[in-house]
């Protein structure tokens, strides 16, 4: 027990050392029960218990499931665990004993071993555990002291009582809505509110509201089944039709989320400020979504997990998730292709990586191990992405040795890391990496400078993954010394747009990777706008159509650009507009100030085509967000199918709008109507009151002689008068 | 039509109000001079001079030949229009916030500020009809304590001179019964708590709007102060009025002065909004000012209105053919 001394009245806190306290069970979960109780109350009384008793083996582990040798090989595997177990700590002498059983003259598969201290004791079973030796020898590491609880455990499996199955919500439910409409959600103030946008309506109608959700912001699940709200304890994941708690994951001091691509994990991370004697540090958890089991943790200092020495703050995301095209397989598998979809899943497991030190290190899930227990080498390795496709990895080395070693980029396969296509750099002082959303084409923007070092000018390398041998070209525009403001693909499509120029109105390029007559494999321009007030580019979600946005400096300038057609289709403004986004079908799009300004907080909804629908203001307004939707069900050949009959379906649809539109004209009538009827009756009532014998009786009193004129016409009299100045005779 | 600018005043405009003919308009400032102009073409008469700090408040008889004045010089002052001789004053021992004239003009509210520990109080004084009579006597004074927090920013005599309405500071429209003294009807929670700018009765005197720093006005019974109608407007509103001829209101306010400079004009909705007033809704704006619309004053005739800004501008707006095309 820590003993407070208090002098004077007052305790010295400077004197007290806060680790050292043991707080009891915490009882402030926000109303929200925890599942984890009853481990946190054995902790709790291992810790006051059993804690002195137990120490005297505190730094002894124990590894199961090693190979069972011979003696013949008995030093060689001693060694082995001696290096990968003499890493994490130092081993005391004598300290690892591997028991041979006499009679076969085996060894047992088992071994103990003790370290220096109880800290390396505790790293050595977090990381080893589940160490792969090889196929069939996976590490089961645990701590010796645990050994009696493991001991404990009766020899009979008892199976425990099944949990009665609750229907859980359909998590889908929104995708059903009959009339196709989209949900956003919005958060402003306290309050967290989701909306349908109901285009035909031209309103925004409430759908859920909640205040205090959320202790600091709200994401979606890349597919839109979860909202993900942080608190200081962890993140919650909500859904269904009526927005219940479907998960929580506990993680104290939560800064930022993460979900893998096809909403199966999820990852978690924290940066923690240096605290008495502990440096700055990160911890990052990675949670099965459908279970709520943690993963794997990655924890350190702060100094750990940055790429650089150079490299200030600390960049979120940590890990970067690959694009999982196989994760879409596995998902949206109808029952016909069930077994080919578990053949792929096997095929292709789920990676996600992160920067080291002249390294990228990729891990695969759900096994949340190091690939092939190697990281990628890469001297230098400064920037990595992932194709949005299949798993390929984009990585830049940077100049190195003062130039004499070019940078480099490099385009690598996983798991086999064969390097499908590489590009030496000379001159290079940044560049920037643009995959388009279906991992076809890789575009880099490289930022050379001169011999002088003084200027710099700007190159494109563009490569074409679906070509053989991944051919690539350069496009430099035609001014060199041109400022490239913004870069963006055409989502699902073969086109990119540039922003480049100096000064407040540069101009707007459209390039197209296919030459439009011959379909020759060629980048070529098509065509250059000149002069826009834009510095940034939001292709629809479906491409050909694209706002070029004012933001910040600005002022917040619009232009509705129809690319297949080269036409613009409507400019507008939304002063100070700081977000753009357009909704997942790419029919609407959102402009939005947030909380950044302290004026017009709110949002606008616009059609693609620049007509704005409806607006809505809100103080102090946070976050917009679209609700993501889930992956088509319909086949490609359905897909065809449509577009083919497009005027078919789209005449029953129009028909449908229009009934609802006139349904709410008439019900606005109604309403209008109504209240003119209720305000007429309040006047005439009144009216009846004021024409009242009674009331004019004592206006008359009071007014007196101005009663009579009281109501009378103003009539403007207008009198002339000849005044005679002066009469002057003259003289004939 | 082009707005007419009325550059009179050297500070922020604080109020306006046109004649009972709607040939002259009194605006008030920061500046100690009230001034008068005429209405139709924006000359100026003449300036009042005798005031010896911001003039907050004016209002004219029914004749058009007596102007009161409420300065934060502790005074309240009466005036010849014509002639721009002050007849008579009444001093306090606290600044005017707002003064108001009887149906008959017989008599006159007087609101005073919370000063030194003094709380606001109402003041009834009696207007004779013969000037060389008048006194500087205060018939009957109404003290605000436990009942009012804050400045009383606008007074007005209800129906028949039976009731009188005030509203200020706290967010709070009061009816009071003018013999008695008392509250008869209260409303509370008329604009959240937030600082009622403005009230102004109709001309029939039966409902009553109000401008508030919560970006609203409303209009409330001015008998019972039961709610009627609310415009929700983007900027906190400081001045509202009904429009004497047409199912309209005009709002204004705009951004807090405080915070004005570091945006554009355009970002601080210093225009004039007119909106129905049945169906609540947005009919339009009128830009001009570059700064917060502190007054607004609608002609009684309902053709023309004039606003006045913190930018230090009072400007007449004679309304166009297509304003009373709108249906």
């Amino acid at each position: 027990m820590l003993r407070i001394t208090t002098q004077n009245g007052y305790v010295e806190w400077d004197k007290i050392d806060i680790d050292s306290i043991d707080l009891p069970p915490s009882e402030d979960n926000y109303g929200i029960p925890s599942d984890d109780e009853d481990l946190t109350q054995k902790d709790g009384a291992n810790k006051d218990g059993s804690k002195d008793e137990s120490s005297m083996m505190s730094t002894a582990i124990i590894v199961d499931n090693l190979p069972e040798v011979p003696e013949a090989k008995f030093v060689k595997l001693t060694n082995v665990l001696t290096k990968i177990f003499g890493q994490i700590g130092q081993i005391r002498d004598g300290g690892l004993h591997m028991p041979m059983d006499p009679a076969t003259k085996m060894s047992c598969g088992y071994a103990f071993i003790e370290f220096s201290s109880r800290a390396e004791a505790d790293a050595a079973v977090e990381q080893t555990d589940g160490y792969k030796l090889d196929k069939a020898h996976v590490f089961k590491v645990s701590k010796f002291d645990d050994f009696e609880k493991y001991a404990k455990i009766p020899d009979e499996y008892v199976a425990p009582e099944p949990k009665p199955y609750t229907q859980r919500e359909n998590t889908q439910a929104w995708m059903m809505d009959e009339r196709g409409r989209d949900q956003f959600v919005c958060r402003f103030g306290d309050e967290t509110e989701i909306f349908w946008n109901d285009a035909q309506k031209s309103t925004a109608v409430e759908e859920y509201k909640r205040s205090f959700w959320t202790e600091s912001y709200v994401q979606w699940s890349p597919r839109g089944t979860y909202l993900a709200t942080v608190h200081r304890q962890g993140v919650a994941l909500w859904g269904g039709s009526s927005f219940g708690r479907l998960a929580k994951f506990s993680h104290s001091g939560v800064q930022f989320i993460e979900f893998s691509p096809c909403e199966r994990y999820l990852c978690s991370g924290s940066a923690h400020e240096p605290s008495r004697g502990n440096p700055a540090s990160v911890v990052v958890n990675f949670f099965d979504i459908a279970t709520g089991q943690k993963l794997r943790q990655f924890s350190g200092a702060q100094k750990d997990f940055l790429a650089s020495a150079n490299q200030r703050g600390f960049v979120w995301p940590i890990f970067k998730w690959n694009g999982l095209e196989s994760e879409d397989v596995y998902t949206s598998s109808s029952s016909k292709n069930d077994i080919k979809t578990e053949e792929n899943e096997k095929e292709m497991p789920a990676f996600f990586a992160r920067l080291a030190k002249d390294a990228v290190q990729v891990y695969q899930a759900p096994e949340m191990t190091l690939l092939d227990k190697k990281s990628v080498k890469l001297p230098g390795v400064s920037e990595f992405c992932w194709s949005p496709g299949e798993p390929i990895l984009a990585t830049f080395q940077p100049e190195q040795n003062s130039g004499n070693v070019p940078a480099r980029i490099s385009l690598m396969q996983l798991p086999s890391r064969n390097e499908v296509r590489s590009k030496n750099l000379f001159n290079v002082s940044d560049v920037k990496m643009y995959w388009q959303s279906q991992g076809d084409y890789f575009a880099v923007k490289v930022d050379h400078h001169t011999k002088s070092k003084k200027s710099t000018y700007s190159g494109f390398e563009l490569f074409r993954l679906r070509e053989p041998m991944c051919p690539m070209e350069v496009l430099a525009l035609p001014d060199k010394a041109e400022k490239i403001v913004a870069f963006a693909w055409e989502p699902k499509g073969h086109r990119f747009a540039i922003i480049h120029g100096d000064g407040a109105r540069p101009d707007v390029s459209f390039y197209s990777m296919i030459e439009a007559e011959g379909g020759a494999k060629k980048v070529h321009l098509l065509k250059t706008l000149k002069s826009k007030t834009a510095n940034h580019l939001f292709w629809s979600p479906n491409g050909s159509m694209i706002v070029f946005a004012g933001l910040k400096t600005m002022n917040g300038q619009f232009e509705f650009f129809n690319v297949d057609e080269m036409e613009t289709m409507a400019t507008c403004e939304h002063f100070m507009a700081t977000d753009v986004e357009w909704d997942p079908t790419g029919r609407f799009v959102t402009t939005a100030v947030t909380g950044v300004h302290q004026m017009e907080n709110g949002y606008h909804i616009w059609t693609f085509n620049g007509r704005l629908l409806y607006k809505q203001t809100r103080e102090r307004f946070f976050q917009f967000l679209w609700r993501p939707r889930g992956k088509s069900l319909l086949s490609k050949a359905q897909e065809a199918d449509i577009k083919k009959n497009l005027k078919k379906y789209s005449k029953k649809f129009e028909e449908e709008d229009e009934k609802i539109k006139n349904q709410q004209a008439t019900m606005l009538d109604k309403a209008k109507q109504e209240t003119k009827e209720k305000w007429e009756a309040w006047v005439e009532e009144k009216k009846r009151k004021i024409e009242s014998d009674e009331y004019q009786g004592t206006l008359k009193k009071i007014l007196g002689a101005e009663y009579e004129k009281q109501g009378a016409e103003i009539v403007t009299i207008e009198e002339e008068e000849e005044e005679i100045i002066s009469v002057v005779e003259e003289p004939l | 039509m082009r707005p007419i600018l009325l550059k009179g005043h050297e500070r922020p405009l604080t109020f306006i109000k046109y004649n009972a003919d709607g040939d002259l308009i009194v605006t008030c400032a920061k500046d100690h001079h009230p001034t008068l102009w005429y209405a139709d073409t924006g000359n100026r008469v003449g300036t009042y001079i005798g005031h010896n700090g911001a003039v907050w408040t004016a209002d004219i008889t029914r004749d058009s030949k007596t102007l009161a004045t409420g300065s934060a010089d502790t005074s309240c002052k009466l005036w010849d229009v014509g002639s721009g001789v002050c007849f008579q004053t009444f001093q306090f021992d606290q600044p005017v916030r707002a003064v108001s004239f009887a149906i008959g003009d017989e008599k006159m509210l007087i609101t005073t500020d919370p000063f030194m520990g003094v709380n606001a109080a109402i003041h009834i004084v009696e207007i004779t009809k013969n000037r060389e009579e008048q006194t500087s006597k205060i018939l009957k004074t109404i003290s605000g304590d436990g009942i009012v927090n804050g400045r009383l920013n606008r007074v007005a005599w209800g129906a028949l001179n039976e009731t009188f309405l005030t509203a200020g500071e706290d967010g709070v429209l009061r009816v009071w019964d003018v013999e008695t003294g008392k509250v008869l009807h209260e409303a509370r929670d008329a604009h959240k708590g937030k600082p009622i700018q403005h009230l102004e009765l109709s001309a029939d005197k039966t409902h009553a709007i109000t401008a508030s720093l919560d970006k609203t006005a409303k209009i409330f019974d001015a008998q019972n102060l039961e709610l009627l109608k609310t415009y929700v407007a983007d900027r906190p509103v400081n001045a509202a009025i009904i429009s004497p001829i047409r199912e309209h209101i005009i709002l204004g306010g705009g951004q807090d002065a405080m915070a004005v400079t570091t945006t554009s004009s355009k970002a601080g909705k210093f225009d004039s909004k007119i909106y129905h007033k049945i169906f609540e809704e947005e009919i339009g704006g009128i830009r001009g000012h570059f700064g917060p619309i502190n007054a607004l004053a609608f002609c009684p005739d309902g053709k023309s209105f004039t606003s006045g800004g913190e930018d230090g501008y009072a400007r007449i707006h004679h309304l166009d053919n297509t304003y009373f095309d709108i249906k």
